[in-house]
C-alpha cells in the first residue's frame, strides 16, 4: 500500500475491525450504487472516504434545489446548473480523493441494461426510490450471488436489510409482491435529512463489513428517528418456496414484470400499471400541497409544470409534457409512489 | 393475554393469530414482515399461527423512498 494511502486511511487501519487487510480489500473493491439521491449520494461519499475508489454510480436525474436539504454530495451550483446527479457526484468525489474512479451512468436501471452496468461489481447498494428497481436488483444479485443492501426511508422512518445470497433470505422472501396503492414519498410525506443519512450509514457499515470479509449477524434494522427508536431483527434464512432465491425464477430480470409503458399522443407517456388500485381521494390529499389538482371519482389530474399527470383509479397514468419514459417513471415514483 | 409487540406490551384475546393481531393493530399487512419469538413467520402462515401468552413479536414495515 502506498505511503500516502497508509496516511489517508490511518484512522481506519487502526480500527481492529478493518486493519490493513481490510483496507486493502476496500481499495481493491468495485461497488455499484443504484440511485444517487439522499441514500446514494451518502453511500458514494462514505465508501470513497473509506477507500472504495471504484464506484459505479447510476441515476438518471438532475440535481434540484430541493435535493440540497438531504442529498449530501451536491451543492447549490449543481442545482443552479441542473447537473446530472452522476456527473455532479463524480466531480465532488474526485475532489475528495483525486484517485477516485467513478463510473457515472446517467440512466434508469432496466432489465435490458442491468447485466452490462453491474457486471463485475462485488456489492450493490440500494439508493433507489421505487420497489420495481429493487426487485430487479434482487433478481440480478441472487442470480449472480452478489450481496446487495436494501435501504428505504421516508418521513422519520427508515429500514435497511442486507441480502447475502447463500446466507440470508432475499428481498422477495419477505416481500414477495410490491405494495398496491399509493405510497408515501419524500415529496408527499416529507423526510428528515438525517434519517436518510442514518439509514445510509447503516448500509455502508454493513457494506464495509462484507467487503472486509468481517461481519456480525445480518439483521433487518429499522429506525424511527424522531422518537429515537432503533430496532433490529435477526435476518431469517431463505423462505422455502421463494420464487427468486429458491425456485430461481428471475421474472424481473427477464423483463416480464415491469409495468408496460408506451408513448401516447404527441407528447405523452402512458404507464399501464393497472394491477394496482389507487385511492384517488387520498392521493388528492397528498398532492394538494404540492400543486394544482383536479379530481373526480375516476381520475385525478395533477399539474407539476412542465408536466401534467393524469392518474386513474386502476393505477394507470398518463404523463403529458414528455416522451421520455424514464422521466415518466420518475414522476410516477415521486408523486404516486412505487 | 399479554404479548410484546415491537418492545411494547399489548393485551390480546387468547388464540389470536398473526392475521388477527394485524387487524387488531390496524396494520396494513402488505408492507410488513413478522417475527414471532425470534423467528420470521412467512405470510402464508399468518392466519394459522397462533400467538401464545408472553410471546414477543416484531412487525417490520418496508418503505420505498430513498
Amino acid at each position: 500500500m502506498e505511503d500516502r494511502d497508509r496516511d489517508r486511511y490511518s484512522r481506519q487501519i487502526r480500527f481492529p475491525g478493518i486493519g490493513l487487510p481490510g483496507q486493502q480489500r476496500l481499495l481493491d473493491a468495485r461497488v455499484a450504487i443504484v440511485g444517487c439521491g439522499a441514500l446514494g449520494s451518502f453511500h458514494a461519499a462514505a465508501l470513497l472516504r473509506a477507500g472504495v475508489r471504484r464506484l459505479v454510480l447510476i441515476d438518471r436525474d438532475y440535481v434540484e434545489l430541493n435535493n440540497l436539504q438531504r442529498q449530501w454530495l451536491y451543492d447549490q451550483e449543481d442545482a443552479e446548473r441542473a447537473r446530472p446527479k452522476v456527473e455532479a457526484a463524480a466531480h465532488h468525489l474526485r475532489r475528495i480523493d483525486g484517485e477516485c474512479q467513478p463510473e457515472p451512468v446517467a440512466a434508469d436501471l432496466t432489465a435490458g441494461n442491468i447485466e452490462e452496468i453491474l457486471d463485475g461489481v462485488q456489492l450493490i447498494l440500494d439508493g433507489t426510490d421505487n420497489f420495481e428497481t429493487r426487485y430487479l436488483i434482487n433478481d440480478f444479485a441472487v442470480q449472480r450471488g452478489i450481496p446487495w443492501i436494501y435501504g428505504g426511508a421516508v418521513g422519520s422512518y427508515g429500514i435497511t436489510m442486507p441480502v447475502v445470497p447463500g446466507s440470508t433470505c432475499c428481498f422477495a422472501c419477505l416481500y414477495p409482491q410490491p405494495p398496491a396503492g399509493i405510497q408515501p414519498t419524500c415529496e408527499t410525506a416529507g423526510v428528515v435529512n438525517v434519517l436518510t443519512s442514518s439509514i445510509a450509514s447503516f448500509q455502508v457499515s454493513v457494506a464495509l463489513q462484507i467487503l472486509c470479509e468481517r461481519h456480525f449477524e445480518f439483521c433487518i434494522t429499522t429506525i424511527d428517528l424522531w422518537s429515537g427508536k432503533l430496532r433490529r431483527v435477526p435476518q431469517p434464512a431463505a423462505r422455502p418456496a421463494c420464487e427468486v432465491c429458491r425456485l430461481r425464477r428471475f421474472s424481473h430480470l427477464q423483463g416480464r414484470r415491469r409495468a408496460p409503458i408506451s408513448l401516447c399522443g404527441r407528447n405523452a407517456v402512458q404507464i399501464h400499471d393497472d394491477g394496482r388500485s389507487v385511492d384517488l381521494v387520498l392521493l388528492k390529499e397528498h398532492l394538494l400541497p404540492l400543486g394544482e389538482v383536479r379530481a373526480n371519482e375516476l381520475a385525478l389530474r395533477f399539474f407539476v409544470p412542465p408536466y401534467e399527470m393524469t392518474i386513474f383509479q386502476d393505477g394507470r397514468a398518463i404523463v403529458k409534457g414528455t416522451t421520455d419514459v424514464g422521466i415518466a417513471r420518475s414522476l410516477y415514483a415521486r408523486y404516486v409512489g412505487s | 393475554m399479554t404479548i410484546t409487540v415491537n418492545g411494547a406490551p399489548v393485551a390480546v384475546p387468547a388464540g389470536t393469530t398473526v392475521s388477527a393481531l394485524l387487524k387488531l393493530l390496524d396494520v396494513e399487512p402488505q408492507q410488513i414482515a413478522v417475527e414471532l419469538d425470534g423467528r420470521v413467520v412467512h405470510r402464508e402462515a399468518w392466519s394459522e399461527v397462533p400467538i401464545s401468552s408472553g410471546a414477543t413479536l416484531e412487525i417490520v414495515r418496508f418503505v420505498g423512498g430513498g
